[in-house]
Parts: C-alpha cells; sequence; structure tokens
C-alpha cells in the first residue's frame, strides 16, 4: 500500500509570531524574534539574549484550558500551533462525535517534542537542601524532605517528553498512533518523515506531526553556554544569528511549536479541503561518529539528503531550494554547506540555500517543522525567505545563500534538512501540490 | 509488491533479575523477584524506597579501547544502553566493528536503531557542588549560578541527559548509520520504539535494526516523581518480594526500576539467507492513545489499550483465541491494572478464560522506557522455549480482574504473543509476535 501524502494544515507559535502568516510577514521582513532574556535573570550567562514567545495565552485558543493546567511551555505552544492546524484543515475540535467525516482510530499524533523545564524553585531549594558542604555529600533525606514539601506532581509529570503529544490527543480526540521522538534538533524533521511514513504505508489517514519545545530555562541555557554553542553577541541580539557569515560565533536558542496535519491524499480529496503542499520524501540517517562533533566530510547529511532525493524519485537538479539547517555555529554552517556540494555537485551552486534562524532563532526540537511550514509558503507565494545578517560572507562557504532579502522564486520542490547533536540526520523533500 | 516481514534474531538484555538475557529469562521462570532496598542512594525519605537496580557491571570490557574516553560522556542510561546492544548483536551472529574487527558483517548503512529513552534525570551529586557554589542567604541565587556555578559543570555536560544520545553512542560503538530515532514516550517508549524499527524494516528503508528500550530510573528525581504522583506502593518497603502485585486484590501500587532491553529485528529473508536463529516474527504492531485529562492514569475504560490490541490483532490477521499468552503492562496499580484488564478481556471474549496473562513486573519492577521492550524480549523467549514463567505476586486477583493469571510455571506451545503497554500522557502499544518454529518443535 502506499498513499501520497498531502499538507492540510499549518500552525505555528514562535518568537515571530503566535500564527502562520504573522510568522510569514514577519519572516519576509527580516524582523528579528531576538531579545533578552525575561523568562528567568540570565544577566550573568554568558548568554544574555534569546528568542522567546512572548505574550501568549493558551487559555485564548483552547476551549477548555482546564484540561492542560498544569501544561509547560512546549506543551502550551503545541496546543496553540495544533489548533490552527487543525482548523485549516477542518478537523473538528467542538463536537462529540466530530463532524468532520475523520475516524478518529485513524487520526494520528507524532510530535518531536521536547522535555520540560524542571520546577527551577523546588528543584534547587532541594538541592540546596540536601547537599553539605563540610562532606561533600547529598543527605537525601533532607533532600527528600524539601522536594517532597516543594515539588508538586503534576509540574513534575509535565516535564515529560510525551506530554505534548498528550495534551494534542485530548485536544482532537485522535485516537489514532501516538508517538513522540527526541532527536534533538532534528526531532520534528523526524516526527513529520515517521508520520509521513505511516500515511504512505496505510496505518493512519491524517497525522497531526511536528514538534515543541522550550529550553530558555537555567539548566536549559546552562547546558548550551558550556557546550558554547549559543551566540554571546549579547550587545547586538537582533544581528547575532547570522548563518553562513564570517563572524557566526553560535546559535540563538528559541521556542515554540508547529505543526502541519499530514493526510492521505484519498482522504483529503474525499473531505475536499484545500492542499497546501505534497511530501515527497524523506531521508534519515545516524552519523556514527562522534556525539560531539558532526562529521567532517558531512557523511551521515549526505546519506540523509540522497536518501530523501531516493525516495522521492528525484534527481539533484530537480531540487528549487533548499532550507537549510543553518544555525549560525561555526560548525554547522561549513559541514552542512560541504554536505550540500557533495550531495547535490554543480547544482549546488545554483540552488537558493537560506536559513529562517537567521529571524526566528533555533527552536530546538520544534525548529524542523516550524521550517517545513516556511518551506510550504515559500511554494505557495513564489518567494524565498531571506538569510539575514549575511554581510560578510565567509569566503569559505561560497553557495547562495539569499542574503539579507527576500526573493520572488518560482519553487516547485524543496528540500528541507536538519541536523541534531549527536549526528542525527533528517531531510524532508516538499513538492507544490499537482494532481498528476 | 510482496510485503517483507521481520522477525526477531538477537536479544540482548540487563535488568535487576541479571545482567544478560540467560539470567534474566532463569529469573523469570523461577518467579524470582529484583526488586529491593534501593542501593543507588539513601531512600529513608521517600515514601517507597524499594527499585529494581541493575547489579554492579564492567562497561570497559564492551568498549573499544579508542571510545573508552567517551565514558564521561555518558549518563547511566547510555551505559545500560551499551551494554544490552553488545548482547543483542553478538546474539544475533551480527558481527560489528566492536564485537567482530576482523569479520564485519553488519552493513552500516542497512541498519537502523530505534531506542525507547526516559527523560534522564541529571546526577544531582555532580551538579550539587555547583549549586552549592550559587547560594546567597541560604538560597539559590542564579546570578551567582550564572557567573561560577555552570563554570564548574563539565563543558559536555548536556550531552548526558539528552536521551538521544543512547542511539547515538550505541551507533558509533557498532558503526550503525542507518535511519536512527529515539522514541520518547514515557512507560511504552520501548514498544513503540520495536514497532517503529519494525516499519522501517518493512518499508524497505533498512534491512536489519537494533531496537527497544533503555531507562535507569533509580534517580532521586525520577523515584520521588512516582511517590509524589501516588504510582509508587507505600505500604511494602519491608516487603520488597510482594511489593508489586500486578492485577492482585491486595495491590497498593508499582515499583520503579532500571533496564535495558534491545532485539535485533531483521528482514525474515535477509535472516534465512544467513541462518540466523530466529525468535519469532512480529506479526502485527498497533498503537493509540488513551483519552484522560488524569494523565497519569489510564481511561479508567482502557479504550487506548483496546484499540492498540485490536490493530494488532487485525494486521496479525489472527482472531484473539489464537493467542496463548499476553504479557500485559501490569503495573500494580490498582485503577490502571482496572482498566488495562478491562481492555484485555473485552478484545479476548470468551478466550480470556484460557489465554495466560503473564505480567512480569513483580520481577522486574517497572521499568519505563525499557519495560515494553523487556515484555517484548520475554515473550520471544517463551515462544522458543514453550515456557511461561509464574505470575509472581498475583495469586489473590483483583474483583472483576477475569485474566487467567498462572502462578506456577506452565509448558505450553505459543501460537502467537502478545505484548500490550501504555503510559502516563497516554500513548499506548500493541505488538503480536508469531512463533517462527513450527507445531511441536
Amino acid at each position: 500500500m502506499s498513499e501520497r501524502v498531502v499538507i492540510t494544515g499549518m500552525g505555528i507559535v514562535c518568537p515571530i509570531g503566535h500564527d502562520v502568516e504573522t510568522m510569514w510577514q514577519n519572516l519576509l521582513a527580516g524582523r528579528s524574534g531576538m531579545g533578552p532574556t525575561t523568562l528567568f535573570d540570565a544577566s550573568t550567562f554568558p548568554a544574555t539574549f534569546g528568542a522567546e514567545v512572548k505574550n501568549y495565552d493558551v487559555a485564548k485558543v483552547v476551549k477548555h484550558p482546564e484540561r492542560h493546567r498544569f501544561a509547560n511551555r512546549g506543551s502550551q505552544f503545541v496546543l496553540g500551533a495544533a489548533a490552527e492546524a487543525c482548523r485549516q484543515a477542518g478537523i473538528d475540535m467542538e463536537t462529540d462525535p466530530p463532524a468532520d467525516g475523520i475516524d478518529r482510530r485513524r487520526m494520528g499524533i507524532y510530535l518531536g517534542a521536547g522535555e520540560g523545564s524542571v520546577d527551577n524553585d523546588a528543584f534547587f531549594a532541594a538541592i540546596v537542601g540536601g547537599w553539605d558542604r563540610e562532606s561533600n555529600t547529598m543527605d537525601w533525606a533532607r533532600w527528600a524532605e524539601v522536594a517532597n514539601a516543594r515539588m508538586h506532581p503534576y509540574r513534575e509529570l509535565e516535564q515529560e517528553p510525551n506530554l505534548p503529544a498528550g495534551h494534542v490527543a485530548i485536544l482532537t480526540g485522535a485516537r489514532g498512533e501516538n508517538r513522540n521522538c527526541l532527536t534533538a534538533c532534528a526531532a520534528s524533521t523526524q516526527a513529520v518523515g515517521e508520520a509521513a511514513m505511516l500515511v504512505r504505508r496505510g496505518r493512519a489517514d491524517v497525522m497531526i506531526a511536528g514538534g515543541a519545545h522550550s529550553m530558555i530555562h537555567p539548566l536549559g541555557v546552562t547546558g548550551f553556554c558550556r557546550l558554547t554553542a549559543l551566540s554571546t553577541r549579547n550587545d547586538s541580539p537582533t544581528t547575532a544569528s547570522r548563518p553562513f557569515s564570517a563572524s557566526r560565533d553560535g546559535f540563538i536558542l528559541g521556542e515554540g511549536a508547529a505543526i502541519v496535519i499530514l493526510e492521505s491524499l484519498a482522504s483529503a480529496q474525499r473531505r475536499g479541503v484545500p492542499i497546501l503542499a505534497e511530501i515527497v520524501g524523506f531521508g534519515s540517517s545516524n552519523d556514527a561518529f562522534r556525539v560531539t562533533d558532526m562529521h567532517e566530510e558531512a557523511r551521515g547529511a549526505v546519506q540523509a539528503i540522497q536518501g530523501a532525493l531516493r525516495d522521492a524519485g528525484l534527481q539533484p537538479d530537480q531540487i528549487d531550494y533548499i532550507s537549510a539547517h543553518g544555525t549560525s555555529t561555526v560548525e554547522n554552517d561549513s559541514v552542512e554547506t560541504l554536505a550540500i556540494k557533495r550531495a547535490f555537485g554543480e547544482h549546488a551552486y545554483r540552488v537558493p540555500i537560506s536559513s529562517p534562524k537567521s529571524v526566528f532563532g533555533h527552536l530546538i526540537g520544534a525548529t524542523g517543522c516550524a521550517e517545513l511550514i516556511t518551506c510550504v509558503l515559500a511554494i505557495r507565494d513564489g518567494v524565498l525567505p531571506p538569510t539575514m545578517n549575511l554581510h560578510d560572507p565567509d569566503p569559505a562557504l561560497d553557495l547562495d545563500y539569499v542574503p539579507n532579502a527576500p526573493r520572488q522564486a518560482d519553487v516547485r520542490v524543496v528540500l528541507s534538512e536538519s541536523f541534531g547533536f549527536g549526528g542525527q540526520n533528517n531531510v524532508l523533500i516538499l513538492r507544490r501540490w499537482e494532481s498528476n | 509488491m510482496t510485503a517483507r516481514r521481520v522477525v526477531l534474531t538477537g536479544l540482548g538484555a540487563v535488568t535487576p533479575l541479571g545482567l544478560s538475557v540467560a539470567e534474566t529469562w532463569q529469573g523469570l521462570t523461577e518467579g524470582r523477584c529484583g526488586i529491593a532496598r534501593i542501593q543507588a542512594f539513601d531512600p529513608a525519605g521517600l515514601s517507597c524506597q524499594l527499585a529494581g537496580e541493575v547489579g554492579p557491571y564492567k562497561l570497559r570490557e564492551v568498549l573499544p579501547r579508542s571510545y573508552r574516553k567517551a565514558v564521561k560522556l555518558m549518563s547511566r542510561d547510555i551505559e545500560l544502553a551499551i551494554l544490552a546492544a553488545d548482547e543483542a548483536l553478538r546474539d544475533a551472529g551480527i558481527g560489528t566493528q566492536t564485537t567482530a574487527p576482523d569479520a564485519v558483517t553488519l552493513q552500516p548503512e542497512r541498519t537502523a536503531i530505534q531506542l525507547g529513552a526516559g527523560l534522564i534525570s541529571c546526577d544531582l551529586v555532580e551538579l550539587a557542588p555547583c549549586v552549592a557554589m550559587s547560594v546567597t542567604d541560604g538560597v539559590f541565587d542564579l546570578k551567582k549560578w550564572g557567573r561560577v556555578g555552570m563554570e564548574n559543570l563539565t563543558p559536555v555536560w548536556l550531552l548526558k541527559y539528552l536521551p538521544n544520545m543512547l542511539a547515538c553512542h550505541v551507533g558509533i560503538i557498532h558503526d550503525i548509520r542507518g535511519p536512527s530515532n529515539s522514541i520518547t514516550c514515557g512507560e511504552v517508549s520501548g514498544h513503540l520504539a520495536v514497532v517503529e524499527a519494525a516499519d522501517v524494516i518493512a518499508r524497505g528503508d533498512a534491512d536489519v535494526a537494533l531496537a527497544g528500550g533503555c531507562e535507569a530510573k533509580v534517580n532521586p528525581i525520577v523515584m520521588i516523581r512516582q511517590c509524589l504522583l501516588g504510582r509508587a506502593t507505600a505500604a511494602a518497603n519491608d516487603d520488597p518480594d510482594g511489593a508489586c502485585r500486578p492485577f492482585a486484590a491486595d495491590a497498593t501500587g508499582s515499583v520503579f526500576g532500571e533496564a535495558a532491553a534491545l532485539l535485533v529485528l531483521e528482514e525474515a529473508s535477509t535472516a534465512r539467507q544467513r541462518g540466523a536463529t530466529v525468535y519469532a516474527e512480529i506479526a502485527g504492531t498497533g498503537s493509540s492513545t488513551n483519552l484522560n485529562t488524569t494523565y497519569e492514569h489510564l481511561e479508567p475504560d482502557g479504550k487506548g489499550v483496546e484499540i492498540a490490541i485490536e490493530k494488532a490483532l487485525s494486521e496479525a490477521g489472527i482472531a484473539p483465541d489464537a493467542l496463548d499468552l499476553v504479557i500485559p503492562q501490569g503495573t500494580g496499580i490498582p485503577q490502571d491494572d482496572a482498566a488495562e484488564a478491562g481492555a484485555i478481556a473485552r478484545v479476548l471474549g470468551d478466550a480470556v478464560e484460557s489465554v495466560p496473562v503473564w505480567p512480569i513486573k513483580g520481577m522486574t519492577s517497572h521499568t519505563g522506557a525499557a519495560a515494553g521492550a523487556l515484555d517484548i524480549l520475554s515473550a520471544a523467549l517463551a515462544l522458543r522455549h514453550g515456557l511461561i514463567g509464574p505470575a509472581r505476586n498475583c495469586t489473590n486477583k483483583a474483583p472483576g480482574c477475569r485474566l487467567n493469571l498462572r502462578t506456577e510455571l506452565q509448558k505450553r506451545y505459543i501460537r502467537y504473543a502478545l505484548c500490550c503497554g501504555y503510559t502516563f500522557g497516554g500513548q499506548t502499544a500493541a505488538i503480536v509476535l508469531k512463533n517462527a518454529q513450527g507445531e511441536g518443535a
């Protein structure tokens, strides 16, 4: 069994917009989502800024906020993104039984959602309460005394990475396949890819797929700062994310959620909903090299790109635009450029490439699906989002990165790349919807 | 187009019952209990002071010399996964750059890895000295943390706790470069990782997959969460052997523990061509969701589990009475056990009186992300040996529970076995295994 897989809905909550059209207008205008960190006092951290979702209220986007009372930030964002995507796809979230003609057992969820923040006050207070500075040992009974008093059972539970998918299930009544994967920065690309495979193979008619993540919390920022992965251009947050430039110095930690509704062509046509694009290729690989570095010759990235092309039955020169992982770290942008050269040959110098992370930051687990949404819009509107802040190109990175301004282009087939810590590579190929 | 069939050809396990599949299986068939008072830390302040812990192991023996430095990048979850992976690949007779440097048979790009992983909690003892430097007037001070505390943390700190690092390290050690995924669906992660690996092979993206689950849950934070949620028993600290009582009238909650259980899945003709030992065939899989806004519990009617089982049976093309074994989630949490037992009974129909149901958590404890894979591994061994171990601590069945729980060892030919599971947060899964040997073999 092999079904064609189409996209019939999209939704996003990210630093440059709480809906798809706002995000897109801001992205094309290059209006940066970066600013000083406000979610906690990061003033003494190496990186004092990020790309936060601001002024977002989940109670305004779901009908029954009490069902999501303890939802972490990622879950709150994904509820908004899922609600928007479901509305566009005509998925009924209101009536019971639903009136949209979709069998709930054939409607599933696949997210690449991250873990929620620890409950900071309780977490640190328990450590402080239990640690004996004389003996440098933990008195676990004292630790437990504080933890028992201050940790809230549901705030603990909601840190689990499968909870966002649980919330989406409650929102939509989906009873089909339900999965969450966490492959670092490639998670939601992988989730969409695996969800597409479930639809293609007839395991579901509809999949609500995407990702959600917020690591803008003390331990999250600590982890990335210690890895020296974040830009420390603290005096200029809005120009800090500068993928492919010579002066790039790290990524900007963002947060958000992004959802696409994947549907079998037969289901979409039966329901008569507009088709936004078709997913034609998925490639996934593992570097098997080092957990700390990408493979120097981009082995795994090339394998994933070639796998996606093979899956789509396309030649490299049929790709009209590449949405890059483009994190603005020294390593990623170099290795990714090499991967594109190796996988595309001469076409690498002709195909436009850009990185929306230059505007909305790195949404970690959610980033791949957010970027996929920009690919659908690029096809729809015939315009490529820019790589902003690219004023001093790295001489070694000599491809066309669509610098600093959007570009009109007739785009039919798009390839979107995500590469995660540990060597996780996932690539999707989208095609403009054409019935034959 | 002929469908690609998927079989199990290798097993690896480190569990509270032992450091190998053989020791674990012996424990399971003897009805031995791997639960005891927590050793990893002093549990005095926890309402449940019990766990299933893995005994002392030697990681170096399974690491290539060139990779020994990488232990500083490894949390315990990663270590357990590496141990089980080594055994599973050896058991499958697949030579890797580490297990058989001179006779590598593993095909890197045609081998996938799908591991179920938990929410890995950091090592509080590692973090605490840095936190202690960041205190003002007895209270944690974030400004000090940013200035001095965090600087004392190892630069690679974050990498130890990313759930995908289990698969990444195992992939590096054995040169596995195909599709790689880390399923993080709480206590059904192990089931779903195997489900996905079977799909990856069936759709042709790999010929072999290393799949399963792994979680080192015996961490103070992880354990206290289960206590705070009221899922861990608070009534059995003086009776570890009898603490976890799936489906029993006198059950008082679950006991949590750690394990890794990994399986080698393989496309059937590839396995046959190389003469691999086949434990069982994966005949059908299914997954669904339970819809309960009390996110830590299964919905009272167990509907999400029921749908998953129906899907798996349907894909296997069998009626419920073709099952000769069910390994359920069976946690010892009374309301969840009641919901699951109801779901299983409804699917089985009249067959509920006869199909043996074998919950194993009374022996292994609830090993979270590993649990489903450990169930599947146990079912595969049951099929292979024609043995079903005793349902430990299930003597006094809960009122209304219609499951056929037997507390003695049973010898019988098993045609098909079903493993089902669910998790806090909602995901459910079911897998049907088919006997790969003929009747009477």
